[in-house]
């Protein structure tokens, strides 16, 4: 099988699942990298090691910022002129997009979201989760290329060769640009759930530390995000020591608690982290659909009754406040951190 | 400014839903507008108040699908419009893209096109940057704020790595994320408008296109295995033992 895996960036950070899909595309067939933007000879180089048997790059300024419009018509004509079997991207913001309008560019369609793929009598099928994660699909796509978006962490990622190397083959450039990137800001909140292996997360709970005396004039919701600072900046030493990324449930992002990027479950983000380590969540079906895949999950929640626990391998029946902070300490012994 | 609000009917996100007998099942939970189109709705309404204008809610779905409509009118948006066909039944992504798009042409004069970023159901969230391919206007998405000037609209795109101003000339199709604001709650006159509000039923033939042929078909659906988990609780005389305790625990496991 022929298979272009497109490797996404942002200013020439690669998303790590790019080249998760690279090693699934190696184990179909030939693989060639797609690689979009302006000055990437560093991800050509690290592509190379990562296996690919080809890198076709498109490096021009009028690339220098991901838009959807110019990509699409420069992937789309490089598939048309290439035929690849199968087309494959992380999944990101910025691939939704791509892959939605190169499939209607090459008339084929897009599985998205996919964390399992098989070659067998009916081609290639997907096994993608759907309703949240409440339910699984096995999905074809009759047309050609195939195109899939890939969840991270669903396949494994290669061990890079530092011996191998290449040069890319320049493509032909599509600079129909429609929008412009006029500026940017990195959110001190910026997160990337989907491939964290390590994910604290804090609930309704978070707020609700009596003992914490609010500075004066502030009235109750203040008081009550005042508290949930506090309380999410604990969840954040112990994400830190361990390596991990900060999560939350919909109930303290709906609380203002912490920006929804954080979110999981539900209306955020699905995540397969290898250790999830639930604070003050009491566990709602629309949380739990999505981090039950975690591999070793833990809780921490006063209430013994909590459905967080049903899901949990290990539990804490306990105050998080006294709880998180002694874990913060004890693991940065054990670690030696 | 002429606004279109796309938006889908999902089962609720409390709802238990299971594959039953190859079919997706949610009990008597109810149907509900899609969570992530309310704020479609939302942003488009604000838009509107910014610059004058209408918004017309556009949902594809069956007979049911005019209470999704009906929450958008509640909510404040001036018409509805059910796009209805038995042959609509197994479109994908791009099918429904095909449609819209065909809609907003049919309605005409349409500046802006607001979806939310993806349905509950589904959940490819791809829809919108195809309905913008198909109608070659520019996709600005996940916009957590919109601004028009000047036959121009700057979002300002929320993604993982943080937030880009983004701009286009109208018309454009936008999808927003959360930030754009809560949807505001259905009035009580609002609630008395969508009840008597007339949705009219478009098909296939109103709009004038053929059934759209789905190039991505499901070929199995499954219940996800149920995992069985033992849980351990820790305690201890002090939070320093429980911790030192937990955290043997995961030691032992190799997860980190």
């Amino acid at each position: 099988m022929k298979t272009f895996v497109y490797i996404d960036h942002f200013k020439g950070e690669v998303q790590p699942a790019s080249w998760e899909a690279l090693g699934l595309a190696k184990s179909l067939g030939t693989a060639s990298t797609v690689i979009f933007g302006s000055g990437v000879d560093a991800i050509t180089k690290t592509a190379f090691e990562y296996g690919a048997d080809e890198v076709l790059a498109a490096d021009d300024a009028a690339l220098a910022d991901f838009r959807a419009e110019p990509y699409a018509s420069t992937l789309s004509t490089l598939a048309t002129s290439r035929s690849p079997d199968l087309i494959l991207f992380p999944m990101t913001a910025r691939t939704r997009e791509l892959a939605a309008m190169t499939a209607v560019d090459l008339n084929t369609g897009v599985l998205t979201d996919v964390t399992a793929l098989e070659v067998n009598g009916k081609g290639i099928v997907v096994t993608r989760p759907i309703y949240e994660g409440k339910l699984l699909e096995k999905a074809v796509c009759s047309g050609k290329p195939v195109l899939a978006t890939i969840r991270g962490r669903a396949f494994p990622k290669p061990e890079p060769d530092a011996s191998r190397s290449g040069t890319a083959t320049n493509v032909e450039v599509q600079a129909n640009a429609l929008t412009e990137v006029q500026g940017y800001s990195a959110s001190e909140s910026a997160v990337n759930l989907g491939d964290a292996g390590v994910i604290v997360s804090g609930g309704r709970g978070v707020s609700n530390n009596p003992s914490l005396q609010p500075p004066a004039g502030m009235d109750e919701k203040q008081a009550e995000l005042w508290r949930a600072q506090q309380g999410f900046a604990l969840i954040t030493e112990l994400a830190n020591v361990l390596g991990g990324a900060v999560g939350a449930s919909r109930a303290a992002v709906d609380g203002g608690y912490i920006p929804y990027s954080h979110q999981v479950g539900q209306t955020g983000k699905v995540v397969t982290p290898d250790l999830y380590i639930a604070c003050g969540i009491s566990g709602a079906i629309q949380h739990l659909v999505g981090m039950r895949n975690a591999k070793l999950v833990v809780a921490i929640n006063k209430d013994s009754d909590a459905p967080i626990f049903k899901q949990a391998r290990y539990g804490v029946v306990g105050d998080l406040f006294q709880i998180v902070p002694a874990l913060t300490e004890a693991f940065r012994k054990k670690l030696g951190k | 400014m002429k606004i279109i609000a796309c938006i889908k009917q999902v089962p609720d996100s409390e709802a238990k839903v299971r594959a039953e007998n190859g079919k997706v099942s949610w009990g008597d939970a109810p149907l509900v507008i899609n969570p992530f189109d309310e704020y479609a709705v939302e942003g488009a309404l604000q838009q509107k108040e910014a610059s004058g204008g209408t918004v017309t809610a556009v949902c594809i779905g069956p007979e049911s699908a005019r209470e999704a409509l009906k929450h958008a009118l509640a909510m404040g948006a001036d018409d509805a419009i059910l796009i209805s066909d038995p042959a609509l039944e197994n479109m994908d992504t791009q099918g429904a893209a095909r449609i819209l798009a065909a809609a907003v042409q049919k309605i005409g004069g349409v500046d802006m096109v607001v979806f939310g970023r993806q349905t509950l159901d589904n959940g490819a969230g791809i829809t919108p940057a195809q309905t913008a391919r198909i109608l070659g206007w520019p996709m600005l998405g996940l916009a957590g704020q919109i601004k028009v000037q000047d036959g121009g609209v700057t979002v300002d795109r929320v993604i993982e790595e943080g937030r880009q101003t983004v701009g286009a000339k109208l018309p454009v199709v936008l999808s927003v994320v959360q930030s754009i604001g809560e949807p505001r709650y259905p009035s009580f006159m609002g609630i008395r408008k969508a009840s008597k509000a007339t949705i009219p039923v478009w098909s296939l033939g109103d709009l004038g296109v053929a059934a759209p042929e789905a190039s991505v078909k499901r070929v199995e659906l499954m219940n996800p295995p149920v995992q069985e988990t033992t849980i351990e609780i820790i305690g201890g005389e002090s939070p320093a033992e429980i911790a030192d305790k937990l955290a043997d625990k995961i030691l032992a496991e190799k997860v980190l």
